[in-house]
């Protein structure tokens, strides 16, 4: 990683520096959805951002995620300047970087579990051994190794979005962005997420988490308020600790409800 | 990212949608199993017309006496003979782009043998006619210069001839039969030739030496020819200008004067023959223009599901992109989708193709021609059309946004 552009404290992963973000819808007319966030993010940290919709949240979370430019100000991301490079170069960030995680999990259909999970190494260039390895270590990360040859439609949400965690761990991210990753899942479900989160954060995984639930933000090290595209609070809390509760008739019934499972 | 791992890539994306990608091929298969098909069906008639007017004779050139004119009555070529024998000779010795000359006299007759009878074409002629007509002894020999020399009473048979006297597969060399009275020996049966681009059947005819058609079968003024004279020419090139060297020599030696109409008339069978190669020439371009438009057809067809499909599977993409796919590795696998299908298709197409062209060839009585050039420009044009037609999708899915393609609905 290049060095020098940035003077790097000790454990500082990454850090935004009076980031803006405008987008124009034509005939002149400009929706400022981040107006200036500076923020630091060390690493092994569980951040929560959190705000009303509108707020900028989700724009910061895919500026954070590379997948975005900002219009002005600087994103150091281990010490380099990402905030100019290319759509390609980019890419590259992503895949060895990051790992993300969506409300709605985006696995391709029609494609086993193992497949999915190897994406992100096909694209980094991995052999077929190293991706077939790497892939089952992740699923068993997650719990899902005896599932590794199910499709998406086969499993339940809670499973799928299992299967979406483990492709975003299998190229060994800094960090996991999490997009509202419990928004389609039952609170049990949500409760297991959560703890598979903090397990990740314990092991020097930093994970920020977009979330407009209360519940699912006590689980975090750290909580970022967004209203109005700016940071009106910032603070580290005592995580509550993610314990799932034993399962009850509703809660199997609901989920597989729920998950879509067959 | 490697060729190879984008070539898997895209290829398990269509495995994933069986159905649609097969359609998809459908367009392209019908396309190239129809150029080379249509394509086949062109050149086997081709081949089929140029067999006719090779049996026929090869590069031939007939020419025929003058017509004969009382009362302002004209009687048609033929009718008056004016072609001498030693018109014939200097034909054949001294134009040089005449390589054989030979009498051709023919009247119907009936023959007999021990046990029946058949109306029939009798043929007097030289030895030069069989080398004219490419026709060759299947059994038995032909009848030699010394009979045409002495008159000997003996001919060649036609397979249609011996079937009808003798019934089908039996050898009739050897065997004695009567032609106007005359008994005649059996030296050889002709191969068979079949039928002429009009109908007419080649193999229902006998042919003896002129000599002895003119002694036993039909007279004649003695230094005229009875009959037409056939001409092979050296080569297909120079069949018209044998056809203005006859006409200069035989215009000088019946000393006709500028001006005057000639007293006799040559036809050219290769015009005839270049006329309808030209004719089913046009018919396979005509068929393979069809073809081809069937083939952008589908070209049209890949790209409307390639768009479909790009819309379809924004969020794939927008996920792809998110875990590390750049703008061009995707812009690289909807080609590569675009450029398998278009290829699977081209491969399933010709042997759709070849197989169509056999049953059309066979019911046809064709000969069975696939063009290897024909196979590699349908293959290469729908392996063009994947590029050509799949490059605009592919362009578009590239030019996605990451998060617009994630926030599809």
């Amino acid at each position: 990683m290049a060095t020098g552009e940035q003077p790097i404290e000790p454990n500082v992963l990454l850090r935004l520096d009076g980031v803006t973000k405008v987008y124009s819808l034509g005939d002149g007319v400009e929706v400022h959805a981040l107006r200036g966030v500076s923020l630091t993010v060390h690493t092994g940290e569980f951040v929560a951002v959190m705000g009303a919709s509108g707020s900028g949240k989700s724009t910061l979370m895919s500026l954070l995620g590379c997948l975005d430019r900002p219009t002005s100000g600087a994103y150091f991301l281990e010490g380099r300047d990402v905030s100019r490079l290319s759509r390609n170069e980019l890419a590259d960030v992503r895949n060895r970087t990051m790992g993300f995680v969506f409300q709605s999990f985006n696995l391709l259909s029609r494609t086993s579990a193992k497949e999915n999970v190897e994406l992100p190494l096909l694209y980094a260039g991995a052999s077929t051994k190293v991706r077939k390895e790497r892939a089952m270590e992740a699923l068993g990360r997650v719990g899902l190794a005896d599932r590794s040859n199910h499709h998406p439609n086969q499993l339940s949400g809670g499973q799928q979005q299992r299967v979406a965690i483990a492709r975003a761990l299998v190229n060994q991210p800094r960090i996991l962005l999490a997009d509202e990753p419990t928004g389609n899942l039952d609170s049990r479900t949500s409760i297991e997420i959560m703890a598979l989160f903090q397990e990740l954060g314990r092991s020097g995984i930093t994970v920020v988490v977009v979330t407009h639930e209360p519940d699912i933000a006590a689980y975090a090290t750290r909580v970022v308020m967004m209203r109005d595209g700016r940071v009106v609070d910032d603070h580290r809390q005592v995580p509550l600790a993610a314990v799932v509760p034993p399962a009850t008739v509703e809660d199997v019934e609901g989920g597989v409800l729920a998950g879509g499972a067959p | 990212m490697n060729p190879w791992v984008t070539f898997k890539v895209a290829l398990r994306a269509l495995l994933r949608n069986k159905t649609r990608s097969g359609l998809t091929m459908l367009g392209i298969v019908i396309g190239v199993s129809a150029v080379i098909a249509m394509v086949a069906i062109g050149e086997g008639a081709k081949v089929k017309v140029a067999q006719a007017f090779d049996a026929m004779g090869t590069n031939l050139l007939i020419v025929m006496s003058g017509s004969t004119q009382g009362g302002g009555m004209r009687g048609g070529a033929g009718t008056m003979p004016t072609l001498t024998w030693g018109d014939l000779a200097s034909v054949r010795t001294e134009v040089s782009s005449v390589k054989y000359a030979a009498p051709v006299c023919q009247t119907g007759a009936s023959i007999q043998s021990d046990e029946q009878n058949w109306t029939t074409m009798i043929v007097g002629t030289s030895l030069d006619y069989f080398a004219i007509r490419n026709w060759a002894i299947d059994k038995g020999a032909l009848f030699s210069q010394a009979d045409i020399d002495s008159g000997s009473k003996v001919l060649v048979m036609g397979t249609t001839v011996a079937e009808k006297l003798y019934g089908a597969g039996v050898d009739p060399t050897g065997r004695t039969i009567r032609v106007r009275g005359s008994p005649f020996q059996i030296v050889g049966l002709l191969t068979s030739k079949g039928q002429s681009p009009m109908g007419q059947d080649y193999d229902d005819a006998v042919v003896m030496p002129v000599t002895t058609f003119r002694a036993k079968i039909q007279g004649g003024l003695a230094q005229y020819i009875p009959g037409v004279v056939f001409v092979g020419a050296t080569s297909s090139k120079t069949t018209s200008r044998a056809q203005r060297d006859i006409e200069d020599l035989l215009r000088d030696r019946h000393h006709l004067q500028p001006g005057i109409e000639s007293d006799f008339s040559i036809r050219n069978l290769s015009e005839l023959a270049g006329a309808s190669q030209q004719g089913t020439q046009v018919m396979t371009s005509l068929l393979a223009a069809v073809a081809a438009v069937s083939l952008l057809v589908g070209g049209i067809g890949i790209m409307n599901i390639l768009l479909v499909s790009v819309t379809e599977r924004t969020r794939e993409i927008g996920v792809r992109m998110a875990i590390g796919a750049k703008p061009r590795t995707i812009l690289a696998q909807f080609l590569v989708e675009a450029l398998t299908l278009a290829v699977m298709g081209g491969v399933v197409g010709i042997g759709l193709g070849i197989f169509v062209a056999q049953r059309l060839a066979a019911s046809f009585q064709w000969p069975l021609l696939i063009r290897g050039d024909i196979i590699v420009l349908a293959v290469g044009f729908s392996a063009a059309i994947g590029i050509g037609f799949g490059l605009y999708p592919a362009w578009k899915a590239s030019r996605l946004d990451p998060i617009d393609a994630l926030r599809y609905e």
